[in-house]
């Protein structure tokens, strides 16, 4: 009984957990299911209670009687105080990160977890049976005993496996919108899918009902792990965008590890589409597995508040420094293109050495880009645009001797590349990209060939933005998420002003360069007026002014390109940064619309079977109810994808906004440190000309 | 060369004083103008010991065109022919400020609230800033008259300062400006035609090709000098246009942006200013180009006043010749001589005093030019590092 209350509270725990942090992301389908779960909650709850409950579940309950609700009044309320407070306080990022870390590796926790001794121990003692060999097995060597584990379970409950798969996937999704705990479940699952198995379930409802059970029995497991996991919940969304965004933290393997987990474990949970990634970099960590250490996660846990984890950040930036400098021509002619060295210094482990150095072309640039957004940019990630290409400023290069335009087209040119790799690189998840490491280390790279064609394909692109275009209208999205949709007209609108902004710039920019060039020929005229004057004083004043006006000239000319350097492209790659955010939020609408999409299959399946049903003909009857089955795993693992492409996408908006925030006070510092310098210079200018006008007589 | 600059130094005292108009007997100013569609009224203001005033004090409307009968009645007396006439007031020109004024209303909708009161703002800061550069300019011209010991005795003068009712000038008619124009065809073929003429005082011989010289040189400088402020000016426009956009883009964010706005705001104060002070040096060139003007058409006239003597030396040598009308050639030759020596006297002086004048002009406003410069890249850069320091706080 006492368990059966435990469910109860911890029923309306969650069910209230929930909700308040994104009412509006769930569907309204969505609310309905988790009302539904609601009641098939308790039903089930007690049903579980009087019925088989195994013996699994036996031992656990006393310990559960006390311990549960102890240790979980605590950390739960840990957990929805601590992310919710952070949710008011400042926006709903961390919810949302924390979100995102679910999903995107939804076995961070996981892996840190079994990696980590002190959880071993407890867990086997805890668990005892299921978990403990895999447990064990994990301690060895990570990976493997992650698959072990994995497949554990499935064997457990073979004739689940697929609806459980798909369970689970409900359940992650569930707990999006609930907290981190619910990542608990998937630790969980081992136990509490053997005590949940005897049970059966409705075809349709099962989906609900096992996610409930999930839910359920994870107050079951919990007892001292619980600890351990609400810890480990906690400390889960903290390490992960700091790994991110520089990795460094630890070192770079860490994180890295992390993502395999979780990559890992999306395979094995449910055949995500990412699995080839994952694949491959599922064989990386086993080697860099060991060096995970457990204190990374252990010292993450108390670094919570998010001011900790911005000062991470900033820290961790320090550990990799990326500068392009001498471009150099290499060939003749229209085959001639411009080389530039890329200078690396790091002191992550992740790499061969502290410092390397190698030399890149343009277009190897946009074949970074190219790799990297074709494998991330369904994810929901923010891939950084490289500068554009332009034919007209490389034609000038190609074919120009040593013009000043051309000079500064490359000049702009090579910081603009700078600019980009470092943003590559201060991304938590593209740093850890191999190609990103590639692009970095290897000496030699295989030829860009795509990029080639890419400027041509600019037009392929265009295109392809048309079609985007045309399919955004169509789609109405019919947003439920406040924060999106608060978010995405924020974008729009900044992209305008950056853009508006932009063009002002420019012609300030514009403007400068002219008033530098009357300064130069006033100061020229005035010089002449100086030599015809006959009176000596002002001869001499007039010809001191000329000077003046010279390097006044001067003067304008290098805020000229301060104004160009520091301000308008940093404004120009705001306005390319801005676009590349709405792609995101384009592939989180795909995402929706694929999701929609299988849904509405599932329910013309649904109306099939009703058909047959009624139209008792048992044989096509199977069939139906395979394709029911099949479409529901579709449309659990399509609305999964969602979730998780929309807890990417917040958590990369997120931290895009701090580093433009970071971005813009650092350049507009730098922006107007050069405006004093001018003001300065021109105050020394003109304090110099003083006497010189005060002795004519 | 020296020994004119030396002659210049000499005469400075009195220059000065020209100058700076410190002469109580008659004291002119414009405190106060009226705009009226496209018509200035200014209001002439006139303190004076004179006794050829009926009153020691009074003030009159005046408008621009007036102003130009009273040049032009000048230059078309004979006697002032050897002085340097001082040159006519540019007509008032607020078509720049009114097109933009224009242009604001029609925009009104297409902006925010504050931009277009921004905008506004602007705009009458600049419709002022010309209004007192326009009544700035009617007022030397005045004073300039009422400073020269000869004009202030001009009648024409005293009627304008005067007479409280309307002059009822009209203006220039077709007729009369296309005969302006072509008396300007004429001057300047015969320019051409009298240069040819041999100077026979050497002070004149130099003051011509350094005037000259000088003219040209001034005249570019001032264009190069509006040109330069004028660019200078559009980067103050888009400091504005930009600190208007910042502002807009920081009303739409939060925190990341609102320290930007700070910036902004200096900026507009700094280029808006030192295009000021940047009119003040193309004012003056301005001025000095349409004074040297005035001061090459004194050569001129005396030029021309020495042809007409060499003419009549030669028409007196043929009717000596020729033996008959000899007395009426040797009274032409006599009253052209005459003249001619007067012109030269009097174009001397006013050469020399026109020179120190310009020498002392050119320092005051350069020392305040200069003067401005610095102060408004000191304020701008008190503002720059008080921002700095809001954002490195940040």
């Amino acid at each position: 009984m006492a368990l059966c209350h435990f469910y109860l509270s911890q029923m309306a725990a969650s069910s209230e957990r929930s909700p308040p942090p994104f009412p509006d992301s769930e569907e309204p389908e969505l609310l309905e299911d988790s009302d539904e779960e609601a009641d098939a909650f308790t039903g089930t709850s007690i049903s579980e209670m009087d019925s088989p409950s195994p013996d699994s579940t036996r031992p656990p309950k006393d310990i559960f009687n006390e311990p549960p609700e102890d240790i979980f009044s605590d950390p739960l309320s840990n957990i929805n105080s601590e992310p919710q407070k952070k949710v008011d306080a400042k926006i709903p990022s961390p919810s949302s990160d924390e979100a995102v870390d679910l999903f995107s590796d939804p076995l961070d926790d996981d892996s840190e977890v079994m990696s980590s001794p002190e959880v071993q121990n407890p867990m086997p003692d805890l668990l005892n049976e299921p978990v403990e060999a895999p447990k064990s097995d994990v301690l060895g060597e990570p990976p493997v005993h992650r698959n072990a584990a994995r497949h554990q379970d499935v064997f457990e409950d073979p004739p689940k496996s697929s609806s459980k798969s798909s369970s689970v996937k409900k359940a992650a999704s569930a707990e999006m919108f609930g907290d981190d705990d619910d990542e608990e479940d998937l630790f969980k699952e081992p136990p509490k899918v053997v005590t949940k198995k005897p049970q059966p379930s409705g075809p349709p409802v099962d989906v609900f009902t096992e996610v409930k059970s999930d839910v359920k029995v994870k107050p079951q497991v919990k007892d001292d792990p619980t600890d351990l996991f609400a810890e480990e919940a906690l400390t889960a969304p903290a390490p992960k965008p700091s790994s991110g965004s520089s990795s460094s933290r630890t070192n770079g393997v860490h994180s890295e590890e992390q993502d395999l987990f979780s990559e890992a474990t999306v395979e094995l949970s449910l055949d995500s589409p990412c699995n080839d990634r994952k694949n491959k970099e599922a064989v990386k960590p086993s080697v860099s597995a060991p060096a995970a250490p457990v204190a990374s996660s252990s010292s993450k846990a108390p670094s919570k508040s998010l001011e900790e984890l911005e000062e991470e950040e900033s820290e961790d930036k320090f550990d990799l420094n990326i500068s392009i400098t001498n471009p150099e021509k290499v060939g003749d002619g229209m085959n001639a293109y411009m080389a530039y060295k890329v200078s690396t210094q790091t002191s992550l482990t992740m790499f061969r050495s502290k410092t390397f150095t190698v030399r890149r072309r343009f277009s190897d640039f946009l074949g970074l880009f190219e790799k990297l957004s074709e494998k991330h940019s369904q994810n929901g990630y923010l891939i950084p645009p490289p500068p554009e290409k332009s034919i007209l400023g490389m034609t000038k290069v190609k074919v120009g001797k040593e013009d000043p335009s051309s000079a500064e087209f490359v000049e702009r040119r090579r910081a603009a590349l700078e600019r980009y790799l470092q943003r590559v690189v201060s991304h938590p998840s593209l740093l850890q990209d191999p190609d990103v490491r590639e692009f970095l280390e290897k000496e030699e790279l295989p030829r860009a060939v795509s990029t080639q064609a890419l400027s041509g394909a600019g037009f392929l692109k265009m295109l392809n933005k048309a079609t985007d275009a045309v399919s955004k209208m169509t789609i109405k999205m019919n947003e439920q998420d406040v924060w999106f949709d608060e978010k995405i007209q924020d974008v729009e609108n900044e992209e305008q002003h950056l853009r508006k902004l932009h063009v002002m710039v420019e012609s300030l920019v514009n403007h400068r360069k002219e008033l530098s060039g009357n300064t130069a020929v006033f100061a020229k005229s005035v010089a002449m007026l100086g030599s015809s004057e006959d009176n000596t004083a002002l001869s001499r004043a007039l010809s001191q002014l000329a000077e003046v006006e010279d390097r006044i000239e001067q003067l304008h000319q290098e805020q000229a390109s301060n104004d160009f350097f520091t301000f308008s492209e940093l404004l120009a790659d705001y306005i390319r940064l801005l676009g590349a955010v709405r792609g995101c939020f384009d592939q989180r609408m795909k995402a929706w619309q694929r999701w929609q999409d299988a849904e509405n299959m599932l329910q013309k399946k649904r109306e099939a079977e009703a058909k047959l049903l009624w139209a008792n003909k048992p044989d096509k009857l199977q069939q139906a109810k395979d394709e029911i089955t099949e479409w529901e795993a579709k449309v659990t693992q399509y609305e999964r994808e969602f979730e998780r492409i929309s807890a990417t996408v917040r958590k990369e908006v997120i931290r895009f906004d701090k580093e433009k925030a970071r971005d813009f006070n650092r350049q507009v510092i730098k922006y107007l440190e050069s405006l004093l310098h001018s003001q300065q210079q021109l105050i020394k200018y003109w304090d110099a000309f003083l006497p010189e006008a005060k002795a004519i007589v | 060369m020296t020994s004119i600059s030396e002659d210049s130094d000499k005469e400075k005292v009195r220059s000065v004083s020209v100058d700076l108009n410190n002469d109580a007997s008659l004291v002119i100013d414009i405190p106060d103008a009226l705009c009226e569609r496209d018509k200035v009224k200014f209001t002439v203001h006139t303190k004076t010991t004179l006794s050829s005033f009926q009153k020691p004090e009074f003030s009159v409307p005046r408008q621009h065109e007036e102003f130009i009968w009273l040049h032009d009645t000048i230059v078309e007396t004979e006697e002032y022919a050897g002085l340097i006439i001082p040159p006519a007031p540019p007509k008032p020109d607020f078509e720049g400020p009114r097109e933009k004024m224009h242009k604001l209303g029609e925009g009104e909708s297409s902006m925010t609230k504050e931009e277009y009161a921004k905008m506004k703002q602007e705009l009458e800061a600049e419709y002022l800033a010309v209004f007192k550069k326009t009544v700035q300019v009617h007022e030397v011209f005045l004073q300039r008259l009422s400073s020269h010991p000869i004009f202030r005795k001009d009648r024409n003068f005293q009627i304008f300062l005067e007479y409280d009712q309307d002059l009822s000038v009209r203006r220039k008619n077709a007729k009369e400006m296309f005969g302006g124009f072509f008396k300007n065809m004429v001057k300047s073929a015969d320019e051409v035609l009298i240069s040819g003429v041999k100077e026979v005082d050497e002070f004149f011989e130099q003051e011509k090709t350094f005037l000259l010289d000088y003219s040209s040189k001034i005249k570019d400088a001032s264009a190069k000098a509006e040109k330069m402020t004028r660019s200078h000016k559009n980067v103050a426009d888009d400091y504005n246009h930009i600190s208007g956009a910042l502002n807009s883009t920081a009303a739409d964010n939060n925190t990341a942006f609102k320290k930007t706005i700070s910036v902004c705001v200096l900026q507009k104060l700094e280029d808006r200013v030192a295009s000021d002070q940047e009119l003040k040096l193309t004012e003056l060139l301005r001025y000095y180009t349409r004074d040297i003007q005035a001061a090459k058409d004194l050569l001129y006239r005396r030029a021309r006043a020495l042809a007409d003597n060499e003419n009549s030396n030669k028409a007196l040598d043929k009717a000596r010749l020729k033996g008959k009308d000899i007395a009426q050639a040797e009274e032409n030759q006599k009253q052209c001589l005459q003249k001619f020596d007067k012109l030269s006297e009097s174009g001397k002086k006013e050469l020399t005093s026109f020179k120190a004048r310009r020498v002392v002009a050119f320092r005051k406003n350069l020392i305040e030019m200069t003067e401005l410069e610095i102060k408004h890249a000191k304020n701008s850069v008190s503002l720059l590092q008080g921002s700095i320091e809001i954002l490195n706080s940040n």
